[in-house]
């Protein structure tokens, strides 16, 4: 396999409130070109904080205390990102690592239509672009993500969910980045449109070459679509494993119990409601990687 | 009874689709675990609010016994603050001290009465219009945007004009009057967002009788934006009072900070340079004004506990250095 | 025990358009329903498909603009006391946990409420005695703990619980659980639905499970009625609805629901020419015998364009 694109060691994140919460703990993923990898994992385990990190938009109480984060350029050498500060760092945001959030619907700024919205990101990002080379980038970036280009006239509310979310992956795509961070970019999106908006995804990955990191609690879903999957319980990466591994036996019992959550819709899995008590970090024989 | 975790839960305040839901992550759980049980232990802000507030409600109800002749005139007049004379005395020798310590009763009780009038009026008009829809809605949207409309301090300088009485309770009333509306306006926007809450629809399905739903259900959650409506009818009375003194058509009889500077001003206190006379009791309103802005904002904290967490962020900010890698 | 039988059930909207037009909305367009006792029967949809407006009406919180329901073949008065009987018969579980139960309200009074209403208990003794029942019933514990807390110091599966209780209270024989799982963490859902299921067994309650996931809506409910607009576009029995879908739409779900343990879905318009059992027309003849039936598509342009999407 080639080197990895993002390379995260031991990254540790805690909240410092009047009781700290340790929110990642210890958590060591790599990343590699053009691969969809899928992080899943139930409200409070983490993954929303560390693509937070990832992208260094993190606010206090929030507070990074261990751990390293290595992105590799296309030159060859590798940037800390955690070092990142000031303009380095707005540089490397949206061009090397760009994201889309959760609840696209409330990013979008509700009295400016599309167009601008999406030009601001070549306004702040890359400078020497006249008014003219931005709309038509504009146009392109639409194209792209199979909204008709008269919609640049429209305001978010006009839109549906499923196109709003369309131009908060255009605007992800817009400078090319080599990685996309899509932090439960469908979950309120109606099953089809979601479909839809995954082969888009799937589509745009093949043409861009860009690789994903697709966090959502719906385990089914990344199975269905990423390379690799990762699965994270209060704050620790309990599993790692390509979707046909787990799906043949999975190591941990977090990950079996995820699993088994989500009855096969057409298939003949039974289904269990047992319940899953965590017990805190297990043995390394227990948390078995690929 | 915490409104912390039922804000922080609510789709309405965090904004997102109801399908999502609120992001429920540890960082939220977090703050709101933390500050669940000891809020108060970091709420500065209402207890000193609270402090000063309730130090004027005692100087003002001890205020006849303290100084049972704050008017009493004596030869020494416009001299600066001595031992005898802590705050100087005015133009006919009158102890400044003891006119603002009397002055106290007549703003802190505007300040209640005032407040009092404008929550019972919002709440008829705005909760109970809202509760009720319909055509009483309609009805209580009109009478509310009627005075709504109408320019305040005009229409105060006209009533008090009419009225022949000048109590200091009388000024309180109209003072009232004019500014109940804008409250009610809050309430009832207030009120329509709880309605339509689950809860309200669980108990209706439950067989609840409306009256049940209005006390139990609905009003115990407004009760921090009624608390918060009170505290800004008293403040804006008292400086709406200090106002219509200043101009001359408050209560006459000095009784009140207002009417305190009202005489100041008319012997040119100013331009004699006598800042002992009107330095102290526009320092206490001031300081009552900020006192009541502070409860306000504890309880907005409350409500809203994302201003809790910027509170929070500022802190960590300035006592850690920025996180960096290890 | 009792059957719920809506028939011919309708909403309008009345929405305001650009200028003095006004439009009307068919947030629900004759929907007839039928669920026997001891049986559930999904109802599933996407956002807008009017599933829960259908949900407000069968129990009372919104008026039908038509149709009507019967519990029993009987009609229920409008008035309050027969709607309060009517709620005695009909109960509801809401879909958030988080602001179906009053937050400055402790749990016991929430859940003794109904007990009083209904006239379940009368007195003291009694009332605690049905509590610690309830509470039993949805395998929460210890009693006395969880009565005394409010809904913030209780996790989102045991609101949930609470609130299934709460519907329990007054002992009704139909139970509507409007999305009752989709606002919880995953791993909980299946237990919840289990213990839905479990008490409809013990207790011959008729539910209607309203959702759009349609791999429990299978698992769950012996039948299916897949809702489009506001208008029924499929029904049946669950496993001939997943299995051998029908119309396009249903086609369109079934592919579109994440399923890595089985083949991708393929699409096939034409798939009803190979099962003749299955009615296609356009009226829709209700949920009479339990038969699978599909609308016919054939002229409804809004399908097509779905269908070329794919």
């Amino acid at each position: 396999m080639s080197e990895p694109l993002l390379r995260i060691r031991d990254l540790t994140v805690d909240y410092a409130t009047d009781r700290p919460v340790r929110a990642v703990d210890g958590v060591s993923l790599d990343i590699h070109p053009g691969e969809i990898v899928g992080l899943a994992g139930e409200s409070g385990c983490g993954k929303s904080t560390l693509a937070y990190t990832i992208t260094r938009l993190l606010q206090a109480p929030a507070e990074i205390s261990g751990g390293s984060i290595e992105w590799r350029r296309e030159d060859g050498g590798t940037t800390d990102i955690l070092g990142l500060g000031g303009r380095e760092l707005r540089a490397f945001r949206w061009q090397e690592i760009s994201m889309v959030f959760q609840g696209a619907m409330n990013a979008l700024n509700p009295v400016h239509r599309i167009g601008p919205q999406i030009e601001d990101v070549f306004l702040d990002h890359r400078a020497g672009l006249n008014k003219a080379e931005r709309r038509e980038r504009a146009a392109e970036l639409l194209r792209t993500v199979g909204i008709p280009v008269d919609r640049l006239r429209s305001y978010p509310h006009e839109l549906s969910g499923g196109m709003r979310q369309r131009v908060m992956i255009a605007m992800a795509l817009a400078l090319r980045p080599r990685l996309i961070i899509m932090d439960e970019p469908t979950t309120a999106l109606d099953v089809v449109v979601q479909r839809n908006i995954l082969e888009e995804i799937d589509r745009l990955r093949s043409e861009f070459g860009f690789a994903v990191l697709f966090i959502t609690h719906d385990l089914g879903l990344l199975l269905e679509i990423s390379d690799r999957v990762g699965v994270m319980l209060s704050g620790r990466l309990v599993e790692e494993n390509t979707p046909h591994a787990l799906l043949d036996g999975a190591g941990h019992d977090y990950t079996r119990h995820l699993l088994s959550s989500f009855p096969s819709l057409r298939g003949d899995t039974p289904i269990t409601g047992t319940r899953y008590v965590d017990r805190g970090p297990a043995t390394p024989r227990e948390e078995a990687r690929a | 009874m915490s409104f912390t975790q039922q804000e922080l839960a609510d789709p309405d305040l965090s904004g997102s689709e109801p399908d999502a839901g609120p992001p429920r992550t540890g960082f939220f759980r977090a703050t709101g675990r933390a500050t669940g049980r000891r809020r108060t232990s970091r709420g500065w802000k209402f207890w000193v609010g609270l402090a000063v507030c309730v130090f004027f409600a005692v100087v003002a109800i001890v205020a006849p016994f303290l100084v049972p002749n704050p008017n009493q005139s004596s030869p020494v007049g416009l001299q600066p603050p001595s031992a005898a004379h802590w705050f100087g005395t005015t133009n006919i020798g009158q102890d400044v001290f003891g006119q603002v310590v009397a002055g106290t009763s007549g703003s802190v009780v505007i300040g209640v009465v005032a407040g009092a009038i404008t929550v019972v009026l919002s709440m008829i008009f705005g909760v109970g219009g809202a509760f009720l829809g319909g055509f009483w809605d309609n009805a209580s949207s009109l009478v509310s945007n009627v005075f709504l409309v109408i320019p305040g301090l005009p229409l105060l300088i006209i009533v008090t004009d009419y009225v022949e009485s000048r109590d200091i309770v009388v000024i309180a009333v109209v003072i009232a009057l004019v500014s109940w509306a804008g409250a009610a306006r809050v309430l009832r926007a207030q009120t329509l967002s709880v309605r339509s809450r689950d809860y309200v629809d669980a108990a209706r399905v439950a067989s609840e009788s409306n009256w049940r739903i209005m006390l139990r259900e609905i009003l115990p959650n407004l009760m921090p934006i009624i608390a918060s409506q009170f505290v800004f009818g008293a403040l804006g009375a008292i400086l709406a009072e200090a106002g219509l003194s200043f101009l001359g058509l408050g209560a006459p009889g000095g009784k009140s900070w207002g009417s305190i500077l009202f005489f100041a001003q008319n012997a040119q206190a100013i331009t004699l340079g006598a800042w002992w006379w009107f330095v102290p009791p526009g320092l206490c309103i001031a300081i009552l004004g900020a006192a009541l802005g502070l409860i306000n904002f504890s309880i907005d904290e409350r409500i809203n506990p994302r201003l809790r967490t910027a509170a929070i962020a500022k802190r960590s900010r300035s006592s850690r250095p920025k996180g960096a890698a290890a | 025990m009792t059957t719920l039988d809506a028939r011919h059930l309708s909403k309008n909207y009345q929405i305001r358009g650009t200028g003095l037009r006004g439009a009307t909305l068919r947030a629900v367009d004759d929907v007839s329903l039928l669920v026997r006792p001891g049986e559930s029967v999904a109802l599933v949809g996407e956002s807008g498909s009017g599933k829960s407006t259908i949900a407000k009406m069968l129990i009372r919180l919104v008026e039908p603009t038509a149709g009507d329901v019967t519990l029993d073949g009987e009609h229920i008065g409008t008035g309050r006391r027969a709607t309060k009987a009517y709620r005695k018969r009909v109960q509801m579980v809401f879909q958030d946990p988080f602001s179906s139960l009053n937050p400055s309200l402790p749990i016991r009074h929430q859940l003794a409420r109904p007990l009083r209403i209904h006239g379940i208990v009368r007195t003291r003794a009694e009332e605690e005695r049905e509590l610690h029942r309830l509470l039993d019933s949805v395998n929460l514990g210890p009693a006395a703990e969880i009565l005394a807390k409010y809904p913030h110091e209780l996790s989102g599966g045991q609101r949930q619980r609470i609130a299934i209780a709460r519907a329990l209270a007054p002992r009704p024989e139909v139970l509507i659980a409007d999305e009752p799982v989709s606002m919880l963490d995953v791993s909980i859902r299946l237990e919840i639905l289990q213990l839905l299921d479990d008490l409809k067994r013990e207790r011959n309650l008729a539910v209607l499970y309203i959702t759009h996931d349609l791999a429990t809506a299978r698992h769950f409910s012996t039948q299916i009625v897949v809702m489009r607009h506001g208008r029924v576009v499929e029904r049946g029995p669950s496993s001939a609805v997943i299995l051998d879908p029908i119309h396009p739409y249903t086609q369109l779900l079934v592919r579109a629901a994440p399923d890595p343990h089985s083949e991708p879905f393929v699409i096939d318009p034409d798939r009803h020419h190979a099962s003749p059992d299955v009615l296609v027309s356009e009226a829709d003849p209700g949920p009479a015998d339990g038969r699978h039936w599909a609308r016919a598509w054939a002229d409804d342009a809004a399908v097509t364009e779905l269908l070329a999407g794919v």
